[in-house]
């Protein structure tokens, strides 16, 4: 297990998101509203880069003909069929149990505090003003 | 494999002629088919003469197949040795565009097949038949016979005069609920509106070959619009719909689902599920392959043995000699198509049979 800097905050402002690579391992990393999601980029279905998916609410209905509309921004749509994906589990909306795409847990540092280690920046460099997202694997 | 003592969920008693009905009607419309001399309001699926009509040892004379009630008792119940069957009479009620005049007709049919058919055996139970095209009438006509427990069905036409799914329908819907009578669709239409999207067939090949069409748009319908969510109790039967198209529809129906189910969030389950909890299918016709281990795998692609009820449709002609069922059909299915399928799927069997 070890902490890894996986991108700068400024990058992936609220409502963007960016494929990030640590250790191999390709995530897909949200900034939904200021909340950070993490999940593998690769759907479990047949392979499409949710990174490159749209974020969108979860549609729930109590009734036929009523919409009930939630979660804005939390789950994000595979580009290829369009399966939903709950950025907080990473299971798909459809089918839960068997298709479900792995989340990782984020957290925000501070540049200061990673300069001192034992974080692992893989291809950049630390500036001590900025916030950055770590991953740990 | 023997089917013996099975339940028959599709015969066909055939009306011969309005002048029978006449005695079921009011002085109004005794007086109006009389005066304007119409009759033969036979429904145009088949025609008269093709051998699909009626199996040639059925037939008697030029007599509409399927009208001589000795007949079918001798060929449907005798001859399959059924110890029930269902009478799904089809005639023009269903399909005629004065609405008024098909609830005359429909009226006319149920209590034709109560005091003619149902009152002289007690294997025979009967579906009431609606006119759809007054949803209201409809539900008027099933309230008006509800009580009488040898009615197990509500028939209809698949191909009606919109989506199947839309709110126009749903007091039929409920009323089926409240009296525990699954809905039938038969195969056929309305007739006056083209049975494809590209407009009018040129020959009678298209128009049997598209009704496949009908039933998978009206089901996709029904489970779209959220009419299994507002009637979780609610059974529909599809009567000569064919078999082998569901598992091929099943999985296009999922698939889609799954890319654009908040346009329907109402339905938060798989159309596959909601099919095999809420939908059954005569086996009659299979449409099967010739090759009987391609006919085992399309049915266990369905999934579930609970969905295909026997059905002979006397006196229609659909399967090979005097084979009622093809090859291929697995010995436990058959087992549950001739009784237990039947019996759970029609609440009002399960009261007469111990």
């Amino acid at each position: 297990m070890g902490k890894h800097i996986v991108a700068a905050l400024a990058e992936i402002p609220p409502g963007s998101q960016k494929l990030v690579h640590v250790r191999g391992r390709a995530i897909a990393v949200f900034n939904v509203n200021g909340e950070l999601f993490g999940i593998s980029d690769t759907c479990p279905h047949q392979g499409g880069s949710l990174a490159t998916g749209a974020t969108v609410g979860l549609t729930t209905s109590e009734e036929p003909g009523k919409f009930c509309h939630s979660r804005p921004g939390e789950f994000v749509r595979c580009p290829w069929h369009s399966w939903e994906f709950d950025l907080r589990t990473g299971q798909s909306w459809c089918d839960p149990r068997k298709f479900r795409t792995r989340p990782y847990d984020l957290s925000v540092e501070p540049g200061e505090a990673l300069v001192a280690g034992p974080y692992v920046a893989e291809t950049f460099g630390i500036s001590v003003e900025d916030q950055y997202i770590v991953v740990e694997l | 494999m023997s089917i013996s003592n099975a339940i028959d969920c599709d015969i066909h008693p055939g009306v011969p002629t309005i002048k029978v009905l006449l005695p079921y009607m009011s002085d109004y419309w005794r007086e109006s088919f009389t005066a304007r001399g119409q009759d033969n309001f036979q429904p145009a699926s088949y025609l008269p003469n093709a051998p699909i009509a009626c199996r040639p040892d059925w037939r008697d004379g030029d007599a509409i197949p399927g009208s001589n009630f000795d007949l079918l008792q001798k060929h449907a119940l005798d001859g399959f040795g059924s110890r029930l069957a269902i009478c799904n009479v089809l005639y023009g009620g269903s399909f005629s565009i004065s609405e008024t005049m098909g609830a005359a007709i429909c009226s006319a049919v149920n209590d034709w097949v109560k005091a003619e058919w149902l009152a002289r055996d007690p294997r025979l139970r009967a579906s009431i038949v609606v006119p759809t095209q007054n949803p209201q009438l409809a539900v008027e006509e099933i309230e008006r016979l509800a009580d009488d427990r040898r009615f197990v069905q509500i028939l209809m036409p698949v191909a009606l005069d919109m989506m199947l799914g839309k709110q126009h329908y749903w007091p039929i819907f409920e009323a089926a609920v409240r009296h525990s009578l699954p809905i039938g669709l038969h195969a056929g239409s309305l007739y006056r509106y083209a049975p494809t999207t590209n407009g009018w067939p040129s020959h009678y090949l298209q128009d049997y070959v598209s009704n496949n069409h009908a039933f998978e748009s009206q089901l996709l319908s029904l489970i779209a619009q959220g009419v299994f969510v507002k009637f979780p109790d609610l059974r529909i039967v599809l009567i000569e719909s064919g078999v082998t198209w569901l598992p091929g529809f099943l999985w296009r129906a999922r698939k889609t689902w799954r890319a654009v189910r908040p346009e329907v969030p109402w339905v938060d389950e798989s159309p596959i599920d909601i099919v095999r909890r809420h939908v059954r299918l005569t086996a009659q016709p299979i449409d099967a392959p010739s090759d009987p281990a391609v006919l085992e795998r399309v049915l266990n692609q369905i999934g579930s043995d609970d969905m295909l009820l026997f059905a002979s449709d006397y006196p229609h002609w659909q399967f090979d000699g005097e084979s009622v069922l093809p090859d291929g059909v697995p010995a436990r299915l058959i087992e549950k198509m001739v009784n237990d399928n039947p019996l759970a799927t029609y609440p009002r069997l399960r009261e007469t049979i111990q």
